[in-house]
């Protein structure tokens, strides 16, 4: 089976009510065609890099998923733009590294990861220590 | 012409830049994918100004350039990193 990631930011002005309900209509979209959810992680409220729409902030979704139907990219790429709640999207294809640290990262395996290698000595824990929920820590600039 | 101060940094200190054996991160500790998610990890690939690194300071193969490449710039594209910055370190 195919894994894609999609990762979206919906608008922030919107009622947390509504935002979670764009989360979910995108969920039954891709149920729709066939696909089988992994994932979903909301990372929630982040300030963006630059200025969308005249946004500085959105809250980011992530849907990690199976689909093995040929043609739903088109359609469903097609519903994502005309979404007017969604700022941005990107749906990517997951090679099977991917699913392995999706993986790792969703079972707490990414911290450790380092500890467990050969070389005790390394001090390089920059590269993977950073789980999803910490990501958040950027908001308290 | 007095000599500027850097010029004078580098002439007195020629063990400047010639110590580090340079590897790539990702082949040594078996790294095999770069999520573009994690912001905070390709800040080490971007200078203060946003801009990429290029192979020969960051020590990348290139085969890992490449993907640290387009993991920023599906990062840019999603606003977890700009495409054009000042102080950004």
């Amino acid at each position: 089976m195919r894994h894609y990631e999609v990762t979206f930011i919906v608008d922030p002005v919107l009622s947390g009510d509504e935002v979670k309900a764009t989360a979910e209509q995108v969920q039954k979209e891709l149920k729709g065609f066939g696909a089988t959810i992994v994932a979903v992680d909301e990372v929630g409220l982040r300030q963006l890099a630059y200025s969308i729409n005249k946004r500085s902030s959105g809250v980011y979704y992530t849907i990690e998923f199976g689909c093995d139907v040929a043609d739903w990219l088109v359609k469903f790429e097609l519903n994502m733009k005309r979404n007017e709640r969604l700022l941005r999207f990107l749906t990517v294809k997951l090679d099977k590294y991917g699913i392995k640290y999706n993986d790792d990262k969703r079972n707490g395996r990414i911290g450790t990861k380092k500890k467990k290698e050969d070389t005790p000595a390394v001090a390089e824990a920059a590269p993977e220590v950073v789980p999803a929920p910490e990501v958040v820590d950027l908001d308290a600039d | 012409m007095a000599a500027s101060r850097e010029d004078v940094k580098f002439l007195s200190n020629p063990k400047i830049g010639l110590r580090r054996k340079k590897y790539c991160r990702f082949r040594k500790f078996g790294i095999k994918h770069i999520d573009y998610k994690d912001s905070d990890f390709l800040l080490q690939f971007i200078n203060e100004q946003g801009k990429l690194l290029p192979r020969r300071i960051t020590g990348n193969s290139l085969k890992y350039q490449r993907r640290v490449s387009t993991a920023v710039k599906r990062a840019r594209h999603l606003a977890m990193l700009p495409f054009v910055a000042d102080l950004m370190k």
